[in-house]
C-alpha cells in the first residue's frame, strides 16, 4: 500500500494514500472541530460535502485555508491545526452560524447532546459580534409529522440529514432547496413529511448534529396515562431497548439492561410491564406459519403462489414498499408486527383476562424506532377509533423518564417481566437486529416444516452486518434461500432483482435501519461510531444465548394463547387480529382524458 | 394513506415525456430537460416536476431543488404579456428603477410574480441591448424607449384594450 508521510502540528505522521488531513490528524489524537462531516465506520456512510468550514486547517505554501476534511494528505505536507490564523477563522466561522441559530438552549431538545452548543463550549463563545437588529435571521414554520419535528430554524445545513435519506436509504423525501439565507433542507414543494415519499425510519433525526430534527417526544403522555386512576397501564418493551438503554445512564455499549429495564419501568408506576420479544416470538408462529403455507402451494406445483415471501415487523420498511414498489405489496407477510401484535392482544386477550375495557387501557410501547409511532396511528391498527397500541416511546424518551422519576438506574435491582405477556424465547431477543428475524423463523419453520428437531440453534450464515447476505438453509433435503438486507439502499437493490425476476429467493429479511433495530432512529446517539453498533449487535446475541428457551413454537405462553384464544396460527380469529393488509401510496401522474 | 393521483393533459404529458426521451432520460441532463419544458410551458409548474422526477428515475424533492435553486426557473405561470423591465447598466442610469416602481404599481404584484388576472408578469432583466433608448421595457416582446413613469398606465391600458376585442 502506498504511504504518505507528512507533518501535522510539528509531529510527522505516515497514512495510507488518500487519507484526509481529519483523519490523519485524528490518528494522532488530534481531534479538529466538525459539523458537517459523518463517517459511519462499518455501515458505508460517508458525509462530506465540505461545507460548514469548521474544519479548516493552514497548510504551508498555500494562500488559502484547507478543510481538512476533504483535503487529502500530499507526500511532505506541513500542516498547522490550531494556528492563531485558523482558530480565528473557526471562531468568525462559528460565530456566523451562531448568528443565524435560535439562542434557545434552554429548552432545546438536543440540549447537552447537541454538538453546534458542544463547540460553542468548547470555543468560549461569550457574544457574538454579527448577532444585531440589522441581521436577518432565517424564519421557518416548525412542522410536526407522527414521528418526527422539523425546526428548521436551527437547521445548520450540513446535509447529513439529505445524505441519509438519499444514499443510505434512498427514500428521497429531502433535498437541499432555495438558495442563500431561504436555502434549507426541506420535502419537494415545501411539503408535509406526511405528503412526502418520507418512511419515518428516523435516520436523518439520529444523525442531525443540532436540534432541527428531533423526536415526537411522548413523555408527557406516558406520565398523564400512569397518575390517571381510572387507566391501566401496559408496556412492552422491544428487544433492541435492553442493549442500548444502559448508554444514556453511563454504562458501555453493549451492556444488556433487561432486569434493571423491567425495574424502571415498575418503579415509573406502570401497572403492567410487558415485553415485545412475546409478541415477537408470536409473530413467528404466524409469519413462520404462513411462509410454510406458500411453500407448501409453490412445491405442489401452484404458479399463483406469491414467492419470496418479504419480512413485514419494520414499519419504516412497510412505508417504503408503499410509496415506493406498491406493485410488489402482495409479496411481504400479512402478519402485523411485534409491537401491533402486542396492541391487538393485550387490548383483547389480555384485556379480557383482567377484566378491562379496552378504553379504559393505555398500551404504550418502547421502541428504538421513530416509525413505530406513526406506526400506532395507522387507521387499520384502530378499533372504533381506539389505536391498538395507544403511542410509543424511543429509548432516549425512556432515559429521560426515569431520569425524572429520580430514578438511579445503574443502583437498580434486576426484576422480571410480568406474565404473561412477558415470557418469551431468545428467537425474540435477535428481532433486534439484521438477520434475527429470518433466524427466529428458521428455527422454527424448521421444526414445523420437517417434524424433526433442528440440529442446531445458532445460524451463523444468517449473521453479520454486511448490507446484503444471502445463505441457503437445508430443511432436511429441501434447500431454502434466505435473503437478508438492511439499508433502504439495500432493500431496494434486493427488490429491484426480484421485479426483474433476478432472485431465487423463498423468504427475504428486510429492516430499515443500518444494522437493524439496535441502530433505530429512536436509540441513544452513537455519533458515527460503528463500534458502539457492534457492541450492541453482539449483546443482542448474547441475550438470545442467555435464555432458557431459543425457540419461539416452545414459548409456554404462547402454546397457551393458542389453547385459551386464538386457536390455530393464521386461523380464523388470528387473521382477524394478527394480520393486515398494504396500500399504494405512490404518487402517480396520469393522464387526464377530460381536458 | 391515500394514493396521490396527480392529473396531466395528455398533450402536455406526451410532450414532457418527448423532451425526457430526447435526452435518454438521464439524470444528468435535468437541468436541460427542465429548461426545454419551461420553454415549452412557460414555467414548471409541481405536475411537471413530478412527471420530471417519474421519467428520469430521481426524487421529485431533487428536482424542486435545482428548480428552487435557479432564479431562472419559475413555478409561476407567465401572463399573457409578460412584461421585463431592463436594469443594466444604461437604463439604471436613467431611472429604470422607478420604471419598475410604475410597473409594480399599475399591475399590483411584485418581480418574479403573474397578476391576478394572468393578463401580465412581470420580471427584471440585464440589458436588451437598446441603450440609446434608455430607459426601455418590453412586453409580449416589443420594445418601449425612452420611457417616463407616467408612460407606464398607458401601455398597460393599452394592452388591456387589445385583450378585450
Amino acid at each position: 500500500m502506498d504511504t504518505i508521510k507528512l507533518t501535522i502540528d510539528n509531529r510527522e505522521i505516515e497514512v495510507p494514500k488518500g487519507t484526509t488531513i481529519l483523519n490523519a490528524a485524528k490518528q494522532m489524537g488530534i481531534s479538529i472541530p466538525t459539523l458537517c462531516h459523518f463517517e459511519f465506520k462499518g455501515m458505508d456512510v460517508h458525509n462530506r460535502p465540505g461545507g460548514c468550514r469548521l474544519c479548516v486547517v493552514e497548510v504551508a505554501g498555500r494562500r488559502n485555508l484547507a478543510p481538512a476534511c476533504v483535503t487529502e494528505c500530499m507526500p511532505d505536507m506541513v500542516v498547522r491545526t490550531n494556528s492563531m490564523r485558523v482558530i480565528n477563522a473557526r471562531r468568525t466561522v462559528l460565530e456566523l452560524m451562531l448568528s443565524d441559530h435560535p439562542n434557545d438552549c434552554l429548552q432545546c431538545a438536543k440540549s447537552g447532546k447537541c454538538e453546534l452548543q458542544a463547540l460553542a463550549i468548547r470555543f468560549g463563545i461569550r457574544s457574538n459580534p454579527f448577532v444585531g437588529p440589522d441581521h436577518a435571521q432565517s424564519s421557518y414554520q416548525i412542522e410536526v409529522s407522527p414521528s418526527i419535528i422539523r425546526d428548521m430554524n436551527k437547521c445548520v445545513m450540513c446535509r447529513r440529514c439529505e445524505m441519509m435519506c438519499n444514499e443510505m436509504q434512498t427514500v428521497g423525501a429531502l433535498s437541499a432547496i432555495e438558495r442563500g439565507f431561504p436555502a434549507v433542507v426541506s420535502t419537494a414543494f415545501n411539503q408535509h413529511l406526511d405528503h412526502s415519499p418520507c418512511t419515518f425510519c428516523g435516520q436523518c433525526v439520529a444523525v442531525c448534529p443540532v436540534g432541527a430534527l428531533t423526536e415526537v417526544d411522548n413523555t408527557a403522555k406516558v406520565i398523564r396515562a400512569i397518575v390517571d386512576p381510572s387507566k391501566k397501564t401496559v408496556v412492552q418493551v422491544a428487544p433492541a431497548v435492553r442493549v442500548a438503554l444502559g448508554e444514556e445512564f453511563g454504562m458501555k455499549p453493549g451492556s444488556i439492561v433487561t432486569g434493571k429495564l423491567t425495574a424502571a419501568l415498575k418503579a415509573l408506576g406502570f401497572d403492567y410491564v410487558f415485553d415485545t420479544d412475546w409478541s415477537a416470538d408470536l409473530t413467528i408462529m404466524e409469519e413462520g406459519t404462513e411462509l410454510l403455507g406458500r411453500l407448501k402451494r409453490f412445491l405442489g406445483g401452484d404458479k399463483d403462489v406469491k414467492l419470496p415471501i418479504l419480512t413485514s415487523c419494520c414499519p419504516a420498511w412497510v412505508n417504503f414498499f408503499e410509496h415506493q414498489f406498491p406493485e410488489l405489496k402482495e409479496l411481504p407477510s400479512t402478519a402485523k408486527s411485534p409491537q401491533q401484535m402486542f396492541g391487538a392482544m393485550a387490548k383483547s386477550y389480555f384485556a379480557e383476562k383482567i377484566n378491562c375495557k379496552r378504553e379504559d387501557m393505555v398500551c404504550i410501547s418502547v421502541m428504538p424506532c421513530l416509525a413505530k409511532k406513526y406506526e400506532c396511528g395507522r387507521d387499520e391498527f384502530k378499533v372504533n377509533g381506539n389505536p391498538d397500541v395507544d403511542f410509543s416511546i424511543t429509548t432516549r424518551e425512556l432515559a429521560a423518564l426515569i431520569k425524572q422519576a429520580n430514578i438511579d438506574f445503574t443502583k437498580l435491582p434486576e426484576e422480571e417481566f410480568d406474565s404473561p405477556l412477558g415470557e418469551s424465547t431468545g428467537a425474540a431477543v435477535i428481532f433486534g437486529t439484521t438477520g434475527g428475524v429470518i433466524e427466529a423463523a428458521v428455527r422454527t419453520a424448521y421444526e414445523v416444516y420437517t417434524g424433526k428437531q433442528c440440529p442446531k440453534i445458532d445460524f451463523e450464515e444468517l449473521r453479520g452486518l454486511e448490507g446484503i447476505r444471502s445463505a441457503t438453509i437445508d430443511f432436511d433435503g429441501l434447500p431454502i434461500n434466505i435473503g437478508i438486507a438492511h439499508g433502504l439502499k439495500n432493500a431496494r437493490k434486493l427488490l429491484e432483482d426480484i421485479k426483474a425476476g433476478k432472485c431465487n429467493f423463498h423468504a427475504i429479511e428486510i429492516m430499515a435501519c443500518p444494522g437493524g433495530c439496535i441502530d433505530g432512529g429512536g436509540q441513544p446517539l452513537h455519533h458515527g461510531n460503528g463500534d458502539i453498533i457492534k457492541a450492541r449487535w453482539e449483546a443482542i446475541y448474547q441475550a438470545d444465548k442467555e435464555m432458557p428457551i431459543r425457540k419461539s413454537h416452545e414459548n409456554p405462553s404462547i402454546q397457551t394463547l393458542y389453547k385459551e384464544f386464538l386457536g390455530e396460527p393464521c386461523g380464523h380469529k388470528s387473521h382477524e387480529l394478527l394480520h393486515t393488509h398494504y396500500f399504494d401510496r405512490q404518487t402517480t401522474v396520469e393522464v387526464d382524458l377530460n381536458k | 394513506m391515500d394514493k396521490i393521483i396527480i392529473k396531466m393533459k395528455k398533450e402536455v404529458s406526451d410532450k414532457i415525456i418527448e423532451i425526457c426521451d430526447r435526452f435518454n432520460n438521464a439524470p444528468g441532463e435535468l437541468i436541460n430537460v427542465l429548461h426545454q419544458t419551461q420553454d415549452y410551458l412557460g414555467y414548471l409548474p409541481a405536475e411537471a416536476q413530478e412527471l420530471i422526477a417519474e421519467r428520469l428515475h430521481i426524487p421529485t424533492a431533487k428536482v424542486y431543488g435545482v428548480v428552487s435553486f435557479y432564479s431562472f426557473f419559475t413555478m409561476q405561470p407567465k401572463g399573457k404579456y409578460p412584461v421585463s423591465v431592463c436594469m443594466g447598466t444604461a437604463c439604471y442610469v436613467r431611472g429604470a428603477e422607478k420604471i419598475l416602481d410604475a410597473f409594480e404599481k399599475e399591475l399590483g404584484v411584485m418581480p418574479g410574480e403573474t397578476d391576478k388576472d394572468g393578463l401580465f408578469s412581470l420580471t427584471s432583466l440585464r440589458c436588451v441591448g437598446a441603450c440609446g433608448l434608455a430607459p426601455v421595457a418590453l412586453v409580449d416582446g416589443k420594445v418601449f424607449g425612452r420611457l417616463a413613469p407616467a408612460n407606464v398606465k398607458a401601455i398597460v391600458n393599452e394592452y388591456r384594450e387589445m385583450d378585450k376585442q
